[in-house]
């Protein structure tokens, strides 16, 4: 392109300056930097890496849901040819898990088993012919225990325990409970109080890639493990805890990943088990999970139970809210604890909640451990919320959109839990859809059976605090110059199909002046990269971003200087573009982007610099203050149209409008590629995914099972399903971003199923106040609606749940500083809940520093 | 990765060959055509052999010929190992029995149709969510009746086993009143699809041991003239899946446009293609008229008993037999019907 | 039960129009096949049991999932593969269409994406936008929503049929936001910082 003008670079510095900039890749779509690679097969996933010696693992997983193990026989199985090794949980005791507060797992389970499915044993075998083989023929003898199949279920029986922790005994996992504000009051003064039930069945992320790993052992302390991971930094970690290897003899290295959406972000058992596999038997050992075992793996949405009771005043004024959530678990901790609060965390972002309380409560149920799925833990009370605000507008007679715009929360504010908001272009959002659709003339006209449904969300850009405690940066990025005009950057961000590697290269790029093929990259290897915490909560365009930005002005810094020297100019003068450092009034005087290499490494030796980013303090100072707060917050508004077939309950999306407010995009078309495919895995969630669970009857069997373990049963929405699609990015660039950047791969997913049911009400009078939403529940509620019952199809009711002792925070509008007035140290005294529950140990941390003592 | 166990597998070219391989190999071998049932069944390993032997190189078992029929005027034979997408790009199957042709169309995906046959979508192993699962989710529930187990988990106590016939082609052909050819060494048979059938999940097939299922034979032109035909398939989405129901309808109007003779078929309600001999009485006699369909359809779902070993609740499919046989019927009489074209077939 | 080493084919296979001799155990499948004798790893793998059109291959220039046929029968048959798609170093247009409208995001349903629409243009160059979501029906996709590859599809094969078309600036950029001023004009955008194909 070299015949493009040359353009006045991004000025440096301050991000925030840097909001209104027009960039050579910045706010262009260009072709991805993985993208020739994809489409010529030359992308290597985890299961095409392929090592000299290498030899194949197969799990053996246990196939009771509940059980103690009491003898795992090998001799028929060492009898298969090709057999090499087995390792049992006896090899791998110590536990490991993503959440501190969660070590619950084995790579091998040494004593219990937990669902079907967990894993007992470990065989190689010369050939995954062999290995298969093998572990088919190894004899497992269990003793069964009760099974507990529901958050009912587990509420009613708190023996046998699934897990011998928390300390209060039960299978209760976490409960919460805090009030922001004074809920009683503001619903005893609303003019309508709604009270509703809701219910968000589970589903799974069913990446199309199947987990793999390859561990390739180096000496006897020493190893190297390629993995389908999100999360390259936490299964290094997990892997020196479990291996009780230091950690500087490990390394991990992420390979592009065929699909995340969550579902690879925990550390796996069975990339530990590779891992000791390998230095047990001394050559690489390959495992490749099968379809099932990765609904096995899950992590997925949580079933969520949800009691939503909100108060408003007649001109639709939102009051308070009281929301209640019952999550299903599964059998052990992941990512549970913070899913737990984020249930309640992100109800405050979108709309103006003046007071708000919530308790949550999981707990273990003997079922794949549910974690985090796109969205985490949010989608299923926004579902609640946006049909509830449908419902409050019927009520009080309001235009849905106008109820919504009246309550808009605003930009720069703090919410009643203490989220210090961005940029907000949830208004925006609202408009495009709306006029896009028109909906204003179209809704409530449509003819029976044709409906328009509207909704909104939320989501954060980047966690604002990592999994564990630490002082560290949650990103780093290295760059490395050299004198071949070479860039080179190190991230230890994974690439999962999002564009992350496109936005650190454009980045790069862009700041440099160089072309985007003049940039080779490293990431996702912790024996090489700078640590970045991975590719989860929507953290990568943001903090990889910035920390890409500031290593990249760094390295300009450092050529500037050199260049100005060299041309005897101010260096403030400089400009990079294309390939080149001149003066900007005088164009022709300046050096190629290699010779201004060549003179600063001249001068200044080697050249390499670092960026690294650490998201702004929380105001919140309560505890599980640590849920929730982001550096910003995107938004998205939907309106879905659906046609609905009275006769059958059958329906389809006819199209759907949605816009995004994404700061900025960094790539528009890449942008797109995420808002279509959050709203299509929304579509997916909304009309018939479901990670199901079968039962079968006591009097034959103890069993429970996941009942359609595969990609044919489970439902997947075809190319035939998408309905078309019209998306707006709204931009506002936000300060605390990379050139004004928010996210967008969680996002556009959450006002899906809510806009949808909204849908389905506007066009058959119905309510169906449960995801997915099946058409015998379309039937129901109408046969309800014809007999004069309610015209609705949910759940009934929300179980007894000791939440515990609640947490009361004063809120910003009241003057409140953050903490609760509950003193944290009389707490712990009184023997209440545990000093460790929430998602980090973030007091423990202080404890440890001396900066909080306790008696 | 899933993997296929080990196993001989021979390639004859000739039937003979084949019939010669089928009496000499050991007691568990299996025929395979495109495979799409055979190689998920054994990578699962609920369905077991030691050898197997494809058909697929026998050249005469391929293809799609006009015979001279049985005094029925010029008809269709199509040969066992045909490919359900050449049967779909074939305008002499479209043009004589269209809904045939959909039904055809409609089966699984795109690719799965270029390696799947005729003859194997015929003989497809019955289908049951306790069933098609791998061997280890199998063990967690000590097995089924189908297979090494002693309970039909489908139904506890019932001495038969429930799966159900997932075929699409079968109601079909069974309602245009197709035959079969079947081939043994020396023998030869020829009978109605229908008959090919046995309603039981385990036993579904009324094939003898040695025999081949060579060619399906379709009703001569004068037959096909007068057939109205129509096929309406309910699953979750428009590829990949099975039917959770079908309806396959065919009617012979009389030159006064009276119904003379129907058949309403059903799939995957019960563990063999089911004729509904209520539904068609119902109509025979008739003009078409929307009372006589609604007739027909309710005896339609008196017939089927749908279980909950698929896809969508039992309850509800068992109203849509009668919301899908009603339209299905109302399509082969060109009368006008309220389902709105469900996108998925 | 037969050892999973007592019986093994050797034949002359044809892949991407170049002919190699490869031995495997006899109940080998295609897929494994490329992926392990031929080290042609571009075909992946979903389930294994023909539910998910990942590892669709061209036999014959027909799309088939090369995790259900046996490499055994594959015997005078013309294999295609997304190696085999590239001209030299040039990118086929289904290929270009596909990486400049991000139409790959993770990448593995591609290829099985590729040969499915290759497949339907050799077949029908005109094929429109039904006809590509029926023809792509049996592949699924868990990250892009099928807009962008539809939208690829449609993109390449204009370009297949010489027409000089560039993306839409709706497919590139969103819909323009109801009430402002529009998108920029996609001409002066180069989508494509390099226009392979």
């Amino acid at each position: 392109m070299a015949s493009e003008p040359a353009r006045k670079s991004a000025p440096t510095r301050d991000p925030r300056e840097r909001t209104d900039f027009d960039g050579r890749y910045v706010g262009k779509p260009f072709r991805r930097v993985d993208g020739r690679a994809k489409v010529t097969g030359q992308t290597l996933f985890a299961d095409d890496l392929s090592f000299p010696r290498m030899c194949f693992m197969r799990l053996v997983r246990s196939t009771v849901p509940h059980a103690l193990i009491k003898q795992v026989d090998f001799s028929k199985a060492s009898e298969i040819e090709g057999f090499l090794g087995s390792l049992t949980g006896a090899d791998t005791p110590e536990p490991f898990g993503i959440l501190p507060v969660s070590q619950d797992e084995h790579a091998l389970c040494p004593d219990k088993v937990r669902m079907v499915g967990d894993p007992v044993a470990a065989v190689a075998a010369v050939t995954e012919d062999a290995a298969i083989e093998a572990a088919l023929a190894v004899e497992v003898e269990y003793q069964e225990l009760a099974t507990i199949a529901s958050v009912e279920e587990a509420l009613a029986t708190p023996e046998p325990r699934i897990h011998d922790y928390p300390k209060e005994g039960g299978n209760v996992h976490k409960a919460v409970s805090m009030e922001f504000g004074q809920v009683g009051e503001a619903l005893a003064g609303a003019d309508l109080v709604l009270d509703d039930l809701f219910f968000y069945e589970g589903n799974t992320h069913l990446p199309m890639e199947q987990h793999a790993a390859v561990a390739v052992p180096e000496d006897t302390d020493r190893i190297t493990l390629y993995s389908s991971t999100q999360t390259p930094h936490y299964v290094h970690r997990a892997l020196a805890k479990v291996l009780g290897l230091p950690p500087s003899r490990i390394r991990v290295v992420a390979c592009s990943n065929g699909g995340g959406f969550g579902g690879k972000s925990d550390p796996f058992n069975h990339e530990i088990a590779a891992a000791k596999m390998a230095l047990e038997l001394g050559r690489p050992v390959k495992i490749t999970l099968t379809r099932e075992e990765v609904f096995y793996c899950h992590r997925g949405r949580h079933p969520v139970l949800m009691s939503m009771k909100t108060g408003f005043a007649q001109d639709g004024t939102i009051l308070g809210q009281h929301l209640k959530t019952a999550l299903d678990g599964g059998a052990y901790g992941s990512y549970g604890v913070a899913s737990t609060y984020y249930t309640g965390a992100l109800q405050t972002v979108t709309y103006k909640l003046p007071a708000y309380r919530f308790d949550g409560v999981r707990t273990f149920t003997n079922k794949a451990p549910c974690g985090p799925k796109r969205g985490h833990g949010t989608p299923q009370p926004r579902f609640g919320w946006e049909v509830q605000l449908d419902k409050a507008a019927e009520k009080l007679g309001l235009d849905p959109a106008e109820l919504r715009l009246k309550n808009l929360e605003e930009a720069g504010r703090t919410t009643a839990n203490w989220l210090k908001l961005g940029t907000t272009g949830l208004e925006r959002c609202l408009r495009a859809v709306v006029e896009g659709s028109g909906w204003k003339k179209r809704r409530g006209k449509l003819p029976e059976g044709r409906g328009l449904g509207l909704a909104c969300g939320s989501y954060l850009c980047g966690a604002g605090l990592p999994i564990y405690w630490n002082h560290m940066p949650q990103s780093g990025v290295q760059i490395l110059l050299d004198r071949a005009g070479s860039v080179a950057v190190y991230c230890g961000e994974a690439e999962i199909g999002q564009g992350s590697d496109s936005v650190l290269a454009a980045i790069t790029a862009e700041v440099l002046g160089v072309e985007l093929a003049d940039i080779r990259l490293c990431v996702a290897d912790t024996g090489f990269t700078p640590v970045d915490l991975g590719s989860y909560s929507s953290r990568v365009t943001l903090m990889a971003g910035n920390a890409a930005l500031e290593a990249a002005e760094r390295a300009r810094e450092l050529l500037a200087q050199a260049v100005a020297e060299h041309l005897e100019i101010d260096k403030d003068r400089l400009v990079f573009s294309d390939n080149r450092v001149f003066d900007a009034g005088e164009p022709d005087t300046g050096l190629s982007f290699r010779e201004a290499c060549i003179a600063a490494e001249a001068k200044f030796g080697t050249l390499s610099t670092v960026g690294s980013y650490i998201p702004p303090r929380s105001p919140g100072k309560y505890r599980g203050a640590g849920v929730g707060p982001s550096p910003t917050y995107s938004y998205s508004a939907s309106v879905i149209e659906v046609e609905v077939d009275v006769e059958t309950g059958l329906y389809r999306p006819i199209h759907v409008w949605i816009a995004h407010d994404i700061g900025r995009s960094l790539n528009p078309v890449l942008v797109l590629g995420q808002v279509e495919g959050s709203v299509y895995m929304g579509l997916g969630e909304a009309m018939m995914e479901e990670q199901a669970y079968r039962r079968l009857p006591a009097k034959y069997s103890s069993s429970l099972v996941h009942k359609h373990p595969s990609m044919l049963e489970y439902k997947s929405p075809t190319f035939l399903e998408m309905p078309p699609v019209t998306s707006y990015l709204i931009e506002d660039p936000d300060p605390e971003g990379p050139y004004g950047a928010k996210e967008v791969g969680q996002g556009p997913l959450l006002p899906i199923m809510p806009a949808l049911a909204n849908a389905i009400h506007d066009a058959v009078g119905v309510r169906i106040d449960q995801v997915p939403i099946h058409p015998h529940m379309i039937l129901r509620a109408l046969a309800a609606k014809k007999t004069g019952r309610p015209a609705r199809f949910g759940p009934a009711g929300f179980p007894q749940v000791d939440f515990g002792g609640t947490l009361h925070v004063p809120t910003p509008d009241q003057g409140g500083d953050g903490r609760s007035i509950d003193d944290y140290r009389h707490k712990l005294r009184s023997g209440m809940r545990s000093a460790s529950g929430t998602m980090t140990t973030r007091e423990e941390a202080l404890q440890k520093h001396g900066k909080l003592t306790t008696d | 990765m899933l993997r296929l166990p080990a196993f001989e597998f021979h390639q004859p070219s000739t039937l003979e060959e084949a019939f010669a391989l089928l009496g000499s190999a050991a007691p568990s071998v299996r025929l395979v055509a495109g495979g799409t049932d055979l190689w998920p069944n054994m990578k699962r390993r609920h369905q077991k052999a030691e050898t197997v032997v494809s058909l697929m190189k026998i050249d005469e078992l391929r293809g799609i010929q006009t015979t001279n029929g049985n005094g029925n005027g010029p008809s269709l034979s199509i040969g066992a190992i045909t490919l359900l997408d050449d049967i779909v790009r074939s305008s002499e199957v479209r043009e004589r029995f269209p809904a045939l042709s959909r039904a055809t169309a409609s089966i699984s995906s795109p690719p799965l149709r270029n390696m799947a046959t005729l003859g194997g979508n015929l003989c497809l192993d019955t289908r049951c969510t306790y069933y098609n699962q791998t061997e280890e989710w199998r063990r967690s529930i000590d097995y089924c009746l189908k297979e090494e187990g002693t309970v039909c988990w489908v139904a506890p106590g019932s001495p038969t086993c429930w799966a159900h016939s997932a075929s699409d082609t079968a109601p079909m052909l069974a309602a245009i009143e197709a035959t079969v050819v079947l081939q043994s060494p020396g023998e030869l048979r020829e009978i109605s699809v229908s008959e090919l059938f046995h309603n039981d999940g385990i036993e579904y097939l009324t094939i003898q041991p040695g025999e081949v299922l060579t060619r399906i034979d379709l009703p001569g032109s004068s037959s096909a003239k007068h057939c109205r035909t129509a096929f309406w398939k309910l699953r979750r989405r428009g590829s990949i899946d099975f039917a959770v129901l079908s309806v396959a309808v065919a009617l012979w109007l009389d030159g006064a446009g009276t119904v003379e003779k129907a058949n309403i078929v059903l799939g995957a309600v019960a563990s063999r293609p089911l004729a509904v001999p209520n539904a068609a009485r119902a109509l025979v006699g008739q003009k078409p008229n929307i009372g006589a369909v609604r007739n027909a359809a309710r005896a339609a779902r008196r017939a089927a008993t749908p279980m909950d070993n698929t896809d969508f609740k039992t309850q509800w499919r068992g109203l849509m037999v009668e919301r899908y046989a009603e339209a299905a019927m109302c399509e082969a009489m060109d009368l006008p019907h309220q389902l709105p074209s469900p996108p998925h077939v | 039960m037969p050892n999973a080493l007592s019986a093994f084919t050797s034949l002359l296979i044809e892949v991407n129009g170049e002919r190699r001799a490869v031995s495997f155990p006899t109940h080998h499948t295609l897929l494994e096949v490329l992926r392990e004798e031929c080290a042609l790893t571009g075909t992946k793998h979903g389930c294994e049991l023909g539910e998910c059109g990942t590892c669709a291959v061209l036999v014959d220039g027909r799309p088939v999932l090369s995790c259900l046929v046996l490499a055994a029968e594959m015997e005078g048959k013309r294999i295609e593969t997304v190696e085999g798609l590239t001209d030299g170093n040039e990118l086929h247009p289904l290929q270009a269409a596909l990486a400049d409208l991000g139409a790959a995001q993770c990448g593995y349903c591609t290829p099985g994406i590729l040969m499915a629409a290759k497949a339907l243009l050799d077949e029908e160059p005109e094929a429109d936008r039904k006809r590509i979501e029926q023809a792509l029906a049996g592949n699924l996709c868990r990250c892009t929503g099928y807009h962008k590859i539809v939208q690829g599809i449609e993109w390449a094969a204009a370009r297949m049929r010489g027409e000089d078309v560039a993306a839409p600036a709706d497919v590139l950029y969103g819909a323009p936001e109801p009430g402002s001023p529009g998108p920029p004009d996609s001409s002066s955008s180069e989508t494509t910082e390099r226009q392979d194909g």
